[in-house]
């Protein structure tokens, strides 16, 4: 199998992987980071969602061999202490229910607001949408985007 | 403050305490023997070991408390709510309580299942006792280090203080306090005093999930483990003719191709098959892999030939299916009141609608998947699943083991809703562990989860009912159902004991399609069918429709029908309260409402929704919820679990559908099966009837309802009624919706 050097999290990390392997399983199978999680695998739910140079990017979706010259962010590199802005308002709100959706909306969240500083609650309402949330915490989910751009305005 | 003293069983059956090797005092209780007072002990309390317990609270002697949560977490909140019930006893500050999640033990548990909303309701008793016992013990201890009265002594936040002034942490005294006797009369507090009970406590997992810290049984790893995705017939009650893995084999990481259904087999030979094993008697194809892309990949390229040994139905079929079974005369009938046929020759006017709902995948956000390592003496499990219990007993049977020497480790679940409470995953998993000699994880994709899995039954009801001189006179419902058909008390939920000629009969057939729970089984579906019932039988008698339901309750309060568990009074209380949160009926021009109330899992909900209108299109603006669920334990958890039932309600109505065509899956993911997303999301409004009664369960009781509000509103804006799941499609068809 081939060798790829990937940047996660402001490290350099070599795997060895099928070119067409999908980030998500070089960062939960090779690289034990495994906050990024598996719903879909068709890129519809946004639980692997990750930042790519910045961008929300379904990380499902992303083979290793494309993305060598990519800055990956996964949720484990989002913060060292969990201070950043958007985890804090998700700790205020009491966001998650089961909390298994809620890294990828996290990450969604997070490349929103560095976009749009002062969302609209219809913009974050378009924003949020490509992220399922089977316990359905959307109105606090919601609310605490709302909450995290004030924080960090 | 009044003492109350709590005679319904006795202490020192239940609670056993010790000192720890490491310093600090443990007690261990029975969760089991507590909730139930007439359980006698099987042997002498003072051969009891820590085996016989089944829930733990440490207490260090640095004054720190760590709550083992005994009931798997599937996102209800209960590894918050349940720790906090002990904390508020014990009387100690919550930020120096740590929760961890027990572990099963499997020679003495009891209820450590996730189902059913009944993890809070059958605890509360149990864990109030064991804190304030704990704390009365701990008051001894320093009583006796003093050399005072203990009653002349008071313990509050961790520090316990004398009429002298002197002051004792809970630590400095646990070593003394383990080795006292178990007292037989504590107090318990009264509800004005609670501190940590009614708090919004946030998720004791909230940490973790919002660092991306390794929690769910997917993202357990085991040294050596290898993984496993399972490839399974496409049609249910198909049986694997032969199979080719020789593509499989030459993918990049695949160690091996097996098959596995052997031990399921001879499992189901033995005649000990549990309500949780679903499994069918065929081969399976298993690749195992070095990493779970190649498992994935392999399975993908896999070649296998089915043999029909089913009828291969479609939606269609199962459509007409239903009919029949509520054409037939057949049935069971499950509550007989008065004589309805004769009602329905004497009244002024017979309504007579029939609801449909198809199948649903349960859909947890975290696809299934287990740990399983099988050696020669023990069976090492660790992952998500609903029913412990069951599982560890089910794969003890199945291989051989004694179930002692199986060792189940639960891990916080993405999401349950009744799918977890089936351990077909559980058991597949131990069946490739013990074929491959390895530590595996079996791994499933959604298409796996939402084509092979288990669904909600596919139902119909037809409900009729007779008026006469502005009553109504009689009311008769009848449930077809593919699958199993409803359970337990359903049919003397409201409206029985209402009207005094009331009928519920059930009807099924049996498929190969795999059914089960799926959160609020069968009242998800009845409450929406019963519900717009009722709102359309209202409008025929020119009624509001909330009062036509506080007139029928009134004749629910004097009854002495012991069947009958829902309050008349409680619904009555609930309902008054949505209807003033929601200013029912004084809304402005272009907003619609509908209301809906439902009693299940012994709470009593009522949700008013409100529609306008955007372009013609209806739009879910916002639902108002009244729950009365006894004491709000914690009051965050508890909103987070109605706003969530109530979404999850609405999510379904409006948009689930899943079809067969010829036995097959129309739908493997979620581009053509639709969940509902933040865009299409109500805010949703929760208010909580306020009472000191015991509490009662949370995760499913939101749910119910919430179709009938909607619907309700919408034919408030349309005019049109929705008789059939999702509405969407309906709305559509009757060209409502582009």
């Amino acid at each position: 199998m081939p060798n790829y050097t990937i940047h996660v999290n402001g490290k350099e990390r070599f795997v060895t992987a099928d070119a067409d392997t999908p980030l998500l399983w070089v960062l939960r199978d090779e690289l034990n980071l495994v906050g990024t999680k598996f719903g879909c695998g068709i890129a519809q739910c946004g639980a692997c969602t990750v930042h790519l140079d910045g961008v929300a990017t379904r990380s499902c979706q992303m083979q290793v061999s494309i993305i060598e010259d990519a800055k990956i962010t996964t949720i484990e590199g989002l913060s060292d202490d969990g201070k950043h802005p958007v985890q804090e308002a998700w700790k205020e709100l009491d966001v998650p229910q089961c909390g298994y959706c809620q890294a990828g909306q996290i990450m969604t969240a997070t490349a929103f607001l560095k976009e749009n500083k002062n969302p609209s609650e219809e913009e974050i309402r378009v924003a949020m949408h490509g992220n399922i949330c089977r316990c359905a915490s959307y109105n606090r989910i919601e609310r605490a985007v709302k909450v995290a751009a004030e924080k960090m305005s | 403050m009044k003492s109350q003293k709590i005679d319904n069983f006795s202490r020192r059956n239940f609670l056993k305490t010790s000192i720890l090797a490491s310093g600090g005092m443990l007690i261990g209780f029975n969760l089991l023997k507590a909730c139930k007072p007439e359980a006698v002990m099987p042997v002498d309390i003072e051969s009891l070991n820590f085996n016989d317990f089944n829930a733990f609270i440490k207490i260090s002697n640095d004054g720190y408390i760590t709550v083992f949560s005994p009931n798997p977490e599937i996102g209800q909140g209960v590894k918050t709510s349940m720790p906090m019930i002990i904390a508020e006893e014990l009387d100690v500050e919550w930020s120096k309580v740590n929760v961890i999640q027990g572990v099963l033990d499997t020679k003495n548990f009891k209820r450590q299942i996730a189902g059913g909303s009944q993890s809070i309701r059958s605890s509360w008793d149990a864990f109030r006792q064991t804190g304030a016992t704990a704390k009365q013990m701990l008051v001894n201890a320093a009583a006796i280090k003093w050399n005072v009265d203990a009653s002349t002594c008071k313990a509050s936040k961790g520090i316990i203080t004398n009429a002298n002034g002197d002051k004792l942490g809970y630590g400095e005294v646990v070593k003394e306090a383990a080795l006292l006797e178990v007292p037989e009369d504590v107090k318990l507090k009264e509800i004005k005093d609670y501190t940590i009970i009614g708090q919004e406590i946030v998720n004791v997992d909230m940490d973790k999930i919002i660092l991306g810290k390794p929690l769910f049984g997917l993202d357990y790893k085991a040294e050596g483990m290898v993984y496993a995705s399972v490839l399974r017939p496409p049609i249910f009650g198909q049986k694997l003719e032969s199979f080719d893995a020789s593509e499989a084999k030459k993918i990049n990481g695949v160690l091996d191709v097996i098959t596995i259904g052997e031990k399921v087999r001879k499992y189901i030979q033995l005649g000990k098959k549990n309500w949780t094993f679903k499994l069918s008697e065929t081969d399976k194809v298993v690749v195992i892999a070095e990493n779970t892309w190649a498992a994935i990949k392999g399975k993908k390229v896999l070649s296998a030939i089915w043999l029909d040994d089913t009828k291969l139905e479609s939606t269609e079929d199962h459509d007409n299916i239903l009919t029949k079974i509520l054409d037939t005369k057949k049935s069971n009938i499950r509550r007989e009141d008065g004589n309805v046929e004769k009602a329905f020759s004497t009244a002024d006017k017979v309504v007579e609608k029939t609801y449909h709902s198809p199948f649903l995948p349960h859909n947890c956000m975290e696809p299934m998947n287990f740990y399983a390592d099988v050696t020669a003496d023990k069976i090492h499990l660790v992952g998500s699943v609903q029913t412990p219990e069951y599982a560890a007993a089910v794969v003890a049977d199945m291989l051989g083991y004694d179930v002692n020497n199986v060792h189940l480790e639960m891990t916080r679940m993405g999401g349950g809703f009744g799918r977890r409470l089936y351990g077909d995953f559980v058991y597949e998993a131990a069946e490739i562990s013990a074929v491959i000699k390895k530590p595996v994880k079996l791994i499933s994709t959604r298409e796996d989860d939402m084509t092979t899995g288990i669904y909600k039954p596919s139902v119909k009801y037809r409900i009729k009912a007779a008026l006469k001189d502005g009553k109504v006179t009689s009311y008769h419902l009848k449930e077809a159902a593919i699958g199993s058909n409803m359970y337990g008390s359903i049919p003397n939920f409201f409206p029985a004991g209402c009207i005094p000629n009331y009928k519920v009969e059930t009807g099924n057939y049996k498929s190969n399609i795999t059914t089960g729970a799926w959160r609020a089984p069968y009242t998800n579906f009845l409450a929406f069918a019963e519900q717009s019932f009722f709102d359309e039988l209202a409008i025929e008698l020119n009624v509001d429709p909330i009062q036509l339901r506080i007139d029928l309750l009134q004749n629910v309060k004097e009854t002495d029908d012991k069947r009958i568990e829902y309050s008349g009074q409680r619904m009555e209380d609930t309902i008054k309260l949505v209807r003033e949160k929601a200013n029912w009926g004084e809304t402005p021009e272009g907003v619609y409402q509908g209301f809906a109330a439902y009693y299940s899992h012994n709470t009593h909900v009522a949700e008013i929704a409100e529609i306008e209108l955007k372009n013609g299109l209806p739009i879910i603006k916002k639902v108002t919820v009244a729950v009365d669920c006894g004491v709000v334990v914690n009051p965050s958890g508890a909103r987070n679990q109605v706003e969530g039932g109530v979404l999850d309600g609405i999510g379904h109505a409006m948009y689930a559908d899943f079809s067969f065509k010829n036995g097959k899956p129309e739908h493997e993911n979620f581009d053509s099966y639709r969940l509902i997303r933040m865009n299409e999301t109500p805010q949703v409004e929760v208010h909580f009837v306020k009472n000191n009664l015991s509490p009662t369960g949370l995760g499913e009781p939101g749910l119910p309802p919430a179709g009938g509000a909607v619907s309700n509103a919408i034919n408030a804006a349309l005019g049109k009624r929705m008789y059939k799941q999702p509405f969407v499609k309906e709305l559509k068809k009757r060209n409502v919706l582009g």
